[in-house]
């Protein structure tokens, strides 16, 4: 392994023994306790991730809130203050550069959260795009240690060391406060499908927090959970990865992601090819497949219908949750039908597969703080 | 500990001989590095496998792994319990973890294997 990036904190998963993995250049956790065990931490509990690897870049300047509307197919306009949307962002051929998170602080600032593996891609793309505009965009990842803690007890874990209110926190809201002691940025958002919360702090006290949540929840099962998990846990739920279900050959459109293409808003990067392709007939579609013959589906698998290459996988795995093997397949759109058989080609075997509703996993909205965003994504995610 | 008894192969598999009659399995190392298996594939009863040729696949959450032969010769015994518990790779790859059970032609493959002891060394000497 050559000149591998590690995070603020390093030192705290050789403390708990993590295996470590190359994830898009980073040296990261993969699991600590097995993949399986932190995945129902996660379900039932609470776990903490270690996800300072993401990026982040602040957008600033008069013409803000217009060089953001041209940069993602979500409409920011909208958007209060103190409040995130999850949108993709596209080349003008409809391809996805990224996807991301972002923080609207007000018109004149937003604070975008985007995948490790892209961060330096983005910000010279976000930099490019931003010359006609009165902005700065400045790329503030070596700025932030940023833990991810998940799950139905984050809230009530967490709420033992930080004055903040966090009921006060909708779903994809943010506030600044402290927690134990340490000034932070919080917003109640995740990759799991879990209520949880993503706390972004300065590098020097990422160790502190870290130590401070796993103390606070020991007694109550809260553990480190690594990247195996993070992938089970979003898959299931069906939140796509970019380089899986996303790329820069797959349009929001096809990837299942419309509800965050707002063609009715003014000009944004990508919008011409986006509404032909929704007026012409998408061609491709996501869909959720249930092995039936024994396998597992891996991403960049070929699927075929009757002897034919109609497609691939995306991203499939043994699900925790569900306890059988499940995928998502990218597939000519006229074949995604509910109950349809496909073949899944393993090492050149055909192996069979139904064609099930994708959203494999919904949480119970206990809580009750799943806002409107989150039920539109919901319905959006299960429309296929 | 890995057993005295077997014998093992650089891809942290083992073969148990008894008589003509060899077991295949994967080590306690193996199983450490796949983590959870959560599919097993082996081959029918009958069918015939090559020494230095995969003969099935262990998957866990993350990962594909083949599975070499170590000997050639005819599949007498396959572990349907694994296929169903794949689980016990995990916690005895060496007792009902076990996969498949071959009748060899040939032993000679198999003096290209290593010792616990040296399996022991090598694994040291992986590490760095």
């Amino acid at each position: 392994m050559n000149e591998l990036k590690r995070t603020p904190l390093y030192e705290e998963h050789l403390v708990a023994k993590a295996k470590l993995i190359d994830f898009g250049g980073w040296e990261m956790p993969v699991q600590y306790a097995g993949v399986i065990d932190e995945h129902h931490t996660v379900r039932t509990k609470a776990g903490l991730f270690d996800v300072s690897h993401m990026g982040e870049i602040d957008v600033r300047g008069e013409d803000a809130l217009a060089f953001v509307q041209i940069l993602i197919t979500n409409d920011v306009s909208k958007l209060e203050d103190g409040k995130i949307l999850y949108s993709p962002m596209c080349y003008p051929n409809g391809g996805i550069v990224d996807d991301l998170l972002v923080y609207r602080y007000n018109s004149q600032h937003f604070f975008i959260v985007v995948n490790a593996s892209n961060a330096d891609k983005d910000y010279a793309w976000i930099t490019e795009q931003a010359k006609n505009f009165n902005v700065i965009a400045e790329n503030l990842s070596e700025q932030y240690a940023q833990l991810a803690l998940q799950g139905p007890m984050a809230e009530t874990f967490l709420q033992r060391i930080t004055n903040i209110n966090l009921s006060h926190i909708k779903y994809y809201s943010f506030t600044h406060g402290e927690i134990d002691g340490v000034s932070c940025l919080i917003s109640r958002t995740g990759y799991t499908g879990e209520d949880g919360f993503e706390i972004y702090v300065a590098p020097e006290y990422g160790r502190q927090l870290w130590r401070k949540i796993l103390e606070i929840g020991a007694n109550d099962g809260v553990k480190p959970i690594g990247l195996g998990a993070r992938d089970t846990l979003r898959f299931e739920a069906r939140l796509p990865l970019y380089g899986n279900e996303l790329g820069a050959e797959i349009t929001p459109l096809e990837a299942g992601l419309g509800i965050f293409v707002k063609l009715d808003k003014a000009d944004f990067i990508g919008k011409e090819v986006l509404r032909a392709q929704k007026e012409q007939g998408i061609p491709r579609k996501l869909v959720g497949l249930e092995m039936i013959d024994r396998g597992i589906a891996r991403s960049h698998y070929p699927l075929q219908k009757d002897g034919q290459e109609i497609g691939f996988i995306t991203s499939g795995s043994f699900s925790p949750t569900l306890n059988k093997n499940i995928a998502l397949g990218l597939i000519r759109a006229d074949l995604a039908i509910q109950g349809e058989i496909l073949d899944v080609m393993i090492r050149g075997k055909a192996v069979k597969a139904k064609i099930i509703p994708s959203l494999f996993y919904k949480r119970d909205n206990k809580a009750g703080h799943l806002a409107k965003e989150s039920g539109a994504m919901s319905e959006k995610l299960s429309a296929k | 500990m890995n057993p005295v008894e077997l014998k093992y192969n650089k891809e942290h598999e083992y073969a148990k001989v008894e008589g003509n009659i060899v077991t295949f399995g994967i080590t306690d190392h193996a199983q450490e590095s796949l983590g959870d298996v959560v599919f097993v594939e082996l081959p029918d009863i009958g069918t015939t496998v090559t020494a230095g040729k995969s003969y099935g696949t262990v998957e866990s959450v993350k990962a594909v792994s083949d599975i070499m032969a170590s000997v050639s010769g005819r599949v007498v015994e396959v572990n349907t319990q694994v296929m169903d518990s794949p689980d016990l790779l995990n916690s005895e790859p060496y007792g009902e973890g076990w996969l498949i059970k071959v009748e060899a032609e040939d032993l000679s493959s198999l003096d290209g294997l290593m010792t616990a002891a040296e399996y022991e060394a090598f694994l040291a000497q992986e590490e760095h």
